[in-house]
């Protein structure tokens, strides 16, 4: 178990911050009315950020070992354990999701109107089943929560969704468990070669070539379809719009990031060969994905279907600095991960703030906010800028991290991702201008109000980490290093 | 040449965007609004000229040159801020101009009544804090950050009336630079990032950041990169957004032509030409007369575009487009005269051209007259406004003793140094000459000399308020002083190439 460093805290903090949100959905039908419900839950979440933060103190970044580590005996007959554990590629993106979750509440407190409890449990079991999968260090833990969160999304966009709600959830649910399908056999074939489901023991073995191949396209579709890589991205745009804005903003921000996670986690450290003999097919499929993302947002309408597009073009990004194989793509691509959950997450947030409103998502019935919004479009011109990657916000170090990691890798190949880079500029753009100024003549907005403090309460936290990662990325970057770095070790990739 | 720590260059910087946050904050005041617009530029080109001593060569000054790091971003990449000689040229003279456009535009935003007075003066404000980042820029992130802060904080000055025309000019505008600015700096940059480990400007104009072994084609590529994608240097065929950037108002027009977009563009242009390539790496790999010829035609098409305008504006706008290339075509001959001759036209186009501009608003504030046919006869009533006009005309077509004299002389001489293939380049500065007479000496003539046009009676002097004619004076009494004293500019010119 040298892989494994364990917690030395004094307490179970993992094992705490994966279950405290269960308990608190445990007791969240006991609270009396909506509004004690609402807080409650927004406490849990918030108690839930402030322990995660211990992690990112106590977190030695020299090391690439799981810290924090959790090993227990849970079922023997099949050598599977309860193991838990934090490394670089994971510390973000739990801080990530455990800061997005209060913001979630906040986003829902005027929005869910109806069986609020309800909302609030699926909201807290969500917490649990993704911080568990970022924890996870045996497969069929891995798995039992990755479908755990299946659930609580399926019904929030079922039940709290739009007027295609059926339409969307049952897509979302068919696609996530067509892809859970696939986990399922990877998994059952590493057992049966390997004998364990630990995930740390199954990294840096000698597979086979076929063996790998096969292993490496199940994992493949599963996390592709995650992400969504083009073209498994169909289910994105439709479940993204019908959500309610919460749910947008944790598909958004944490359930996107599981795919390209799972990539780092299981394709590159257990299929390596795999990895690196699909490696020029993943990269043209993820120059794609930015290509086709960005044209597809451009002639978006809809404000959501616009994000939701933009967003396949930028995990497209992140799969290119995941395959590009070096340094600079992989700390990139972790970087941009990160990144896209905070933009993206508050972009849907503004979006769900002016359907509040304007009870319309179009393009044309928001034009010219402007005039009467002025906070609002501060927020939303922070966090498009950001989007299409401004210089000095959190998108252009990802992004130019992945971008200097594609040219090192294969130049022709990373220019073909740069017309990707003025289509987000100019879809992003776009929308600013209608949002903000709209045309000659607008719909009458003068009934609306700008930002209420709570509103303001939600973005700003998102806008803080926007200027500090673009501006100074290093207390990020320094997490993430040993671990990215002892990832590139395992692919035993040397550039050709 | 020495480099000392100093918060000067940022504080600099700042002093825009603190201007542009308390214009923001006094809404509902217009006299304090513009007092803390005027404030900010004061302040700044107090800070600015409080660099001269350290900065300006020996004797006048100690040479020196002053950094400061703000973030450390990646290994190599950081945003920090310096100011050297190259720096102060641009520094000096915008941070000046943009003061006397704060009294300008108060008299002519007040003179038209025009809407939304407090978004324009934050954006000028915004704009200039984009303009001097990139003028105290030490390496290609933070110039290239600045570049962008520029084209996204004037968009709503383009845009400003918010009609149809207004916002086709604005879409045109943002389009062709973010485009340019994404499609081909963006990779230059990151590509010059791969190959050298760093983003950070050479400490001379003839080092370059590239060693001597990397090759030739990938170099060619980027540098071409960079000579297109610096869109707001109005190169053809990247310049059409500049005439089409026409609609703002004219203070914008001015901003935009004189002081910030287009300036920011030939600066970030010849900064990376000189101070990421380096006139070494360019003389090895034959990248300067290519560059000259290549600008020579925008030179020449540009001017032969301003003489079929009858709008004043536009025909300022294709003067500016080929203006701007001089800027371009002096700095590749890469001679040393050549190269003073570019850079001090930097400063020297300036002058001139927010001369012009403010004249062409002043006679639209009076008589909302746009076209130069219908201007004939005007020099009798505005007879200051035509005068200065007259005497920036002259800057520009290259007449002592005003300004524009010293950078056509310096141009010549820096053509005659080079080494073989210079006779091109002399004829297309003749050329250009003549067409700049043409197009401009009519305007002035026909003001002075023509007839009123039918139906209008002689009225008088009637000149446009005291806001706009004493900066327009200002402006028009520089262009003459720099002619004359030409060493207020060309010492920091000449240490640029030391």
């Amino acid at each position: 178990m040298d892989f494994l460093s364990m917690n030395t805290l004094g307490f179970p903090i993992l094992t705490l911050l994966i279950f405290l949100p269960l308990a608190g959905a445990a007791v969240v039908p006991l609270t009396g009315n909506d509004n004690i419900s609402r807080l409650w839950t927004l406490l849990v979440t918030m108690v839930n950020a402030a322990l995660s933060l211990l992690l990112y103190f106590n977190f030695s970044p020299d090391s690439a070992k799981f810290q924090f580590a959790e090993h227990y005996q849970w079922i023997s007959a099949f050598n599977i354990h309860y193991t838990l554990g934090v490394d670089g590629i994971s510390l973000l993106l739990i801080l990530l999701t455990t800061l997005i979750m209060p913001l979630c509440v906040l986003a829902s407190w005027k929005y869910i109107t109806s069986r609020v409890k309800e909302f609030m449990v699926c909201l807290l079991i969500m917490e649990t089943a993704m911080l568990g999968v970022f924890m996870a260090l045996d497969l069929v833990l891995f798995y039992i929560l990755w479908e755990t969160m299946l659930i609580p999304m399926f019904l929030m966009i079922a039940v709290w969704g739009g007027p295609r709600k059926t339409y969307a959830s049952i897509k979302f649910f068919i696609y996530t468990l067509a892809g859970s399908v696939f986990l399922l056999v990877a998994i059952v074939a590493l057992f049966i070669h390997q004998g364990t489901f630990s995930i740390p023991e199954l990294m840096g073995q000698q597979y086979s070539p076929q063996f790998q191949l096969l292993v490496f396209l199940a994992f493949f579709i599963a996390f592709a379809i995650k992400v969504p890589m083009f073209p498994f991205h169909t289910w994105l745009p439709a479940a993204h719009v019908e959500a309610p804005t919460a749910g947008s903003v944790i598909l958004a921000s944490v359930l996107l990031k599981m795919g390209t996670y799972g990539f780092l986690r299981f394709c590159l450290p257990i299929t390596p060969g795999a990895t690196i003999y699909l490696m020029p097919a993943l990269q043209w499929l993820s120059v794609a994905a930015i290509l086709y993302g960005g044209f597809t947002a451009l002639a978006q309408q809809d404000m959501k279907k616009l994000i939701a597009y933009s967003s396949v073009g930028h995990m497209g990004f992140v799969t290119l600095g995941i395959f590009s194989l070096n340094a600079s793509g992989l700390e990139g691509a972790l970087l941009q991960m990160i990144n896209h959950g905070i933009t993206t997450g508050a972009l849907f947030l503004c979006v769900g703030m002016v359907y509040e409103r304007n009870h319309s998502r179009e393009l044309s019935d928001a034009a010219g906010l402007g005039r009467f919004m002025p906070v609002f479009v501060t927020f939303l011109t922070f966090f498009s800028l950001s989007s299409l990657a401004f210089p000095g916000t959190n998108s252009f170090i990802g992004e130019f991290m992945i971008l200097a990691g594609a040219f090192e890798n294969n130049k022709i190949l990373a220019a073909f991702a740069i017309p990707g880079a003025i289509l987000a500029a100019t879809y992003m753009l776009r929308m600013l201008q209608r949002v903000i100024w709209g045309g000659t003549s607008n719909p009458d907005h003068s009934k609306l109000w700008d930002l209420k403090l709570r509103e303001t309460i939600t973005l700003a936290p998102l806008l803080v980490f926007v200027f500090w990662i673009g501006l100074y990325p290093e207390p990020f970057l320094r997490v993430i290093r040993a671990s990215l770095g002892n990832l590139l070790l395992q692919t035993g990739y040397a550039v050709p | 040449m020495d480099i000392i720590t100093s918060y000067k260059p940022l504080a600099a910087v700042l002093a825009a965007l603190a201007g542009a946050i308390l214009v923001l904050l006094s809404r509902r005041h217009p006299n304090i609004r513009e007092s803390w617009s005027f404030l900010a530029a004061m302040v700044m080109l107090g800070i600015i000229v409080s660099m001269v001593p350290d900065v300006a060569p020996a004797p006048y000054g100690r040479g020196l040159s002053l950094h400061q790091t703000v973030f450390y971003i990646l290994p190599g990449v950081s945003l920090s801020f310096r100011a050297d000689a190259f720096s102060m040229v641009f520094g000096l003279s915008g941070s000046f101009l943009w003061a006397i456009t704060v009294f300008y535009s108060a008299g002519y935003m007040r003179g038209l009544k025009e809407h939304a007075q407090t978004r324009f003066n934050a954006c000028f404000a915004l704009t200039l804090f984009g303009a001097m980042g990139v003028a105290f820029a030490d390496n290609f992130f933070t110039l290239y950050l600045f570049y962008e802060v520029v084209s996204i904080c004037t968009y709503p000055l383009v845009a400003h009336h918010q009609d149809e025309e207004g916002y086709t000019g604005g879409r045109k505008y943002i389009v062709y630079l973010t485009t340019a600015a994404k499609g081909l700096i963006l990779p230059a940059m990151i590509l010059v990032y791969v190959l050298t480990g760093t983003l950070d400007f050479a400490h001379n104009s003839q080092q370059g950041i590239f060693g001597a072994d990397m090759g030739g084609v990938l170099i060619t590529i980027m540098y071409a990169c960079c000579i297109l994608g610096f869109a707001k240097n109005g190169v053809m065929p990247l310049h059409s957004w500049l005439p089409g950037a026409m609609v703002a108002p004219t203070p914008v027009s001015a901003l935009l032509h004189a002081v910030a977009v287009v300036t920011v563009g030939v600066f970030c242009t010849t900064r990376v030409m000189l101070y990421v390539f380096g006139t070494d790496l360019m003389t090895r790999l034959n990248l300067g007369l290519p560059t000259a010829y290549f600008v020579s035609f925008t030179i020449l098409m540009a001017s032969v575009i301003a003489l079929s305008k009858d709008n004043l504006k536009a025909r300022l706008a294709y003067s500016t487009v080929s203006q701007l290339s001089y800027i371009i075509l002096g700095v590749s001959l890469l001679t040393v005269d050549g190269i003073h001759g570019g850079v001090a036209h930097m400063a020297n186009h300036a002058f001139a051209k927010i001369t012009l501009f403010f004249c062409a608003g002043a006679v639209f504030v009076m008589t909302h007259k746009k076209n130069i046919s219908e201007m004939s006869g005007l020099g009798r009533t505005m007879p200051i406004t035509f005068a200065a006009f007259a005497v920036a005309s002259l800057s520009m077509i290259g007449a002592p003793p005003v300004a524009g004299f010293v950078t056509k002389w310096k141009l010549l001489t820096g053509a005659m140094e080079m080494p073989a293939y210079s006779a091109g380049i002399l004829a297309v500065l003749m050329l250009s000459t003549l067409l700049n007479v043409a197009y401009f000496a009519p305007v002035t003539f026909k003001a002075f000399f023509g007839k009123r046009p039918t139906g209008e009676i002689e009225t008088g002097v009637k000149e446009a308020p005291m806001t706009m004619v004493v900066p327009i004076m200002v402006a028009a009494v520089i262009s003459v002083y720099l002619g004359l004293f030409p060493d207020t500019i060309m010492t920091f010119v000449k240490a640029v190439t030391g």
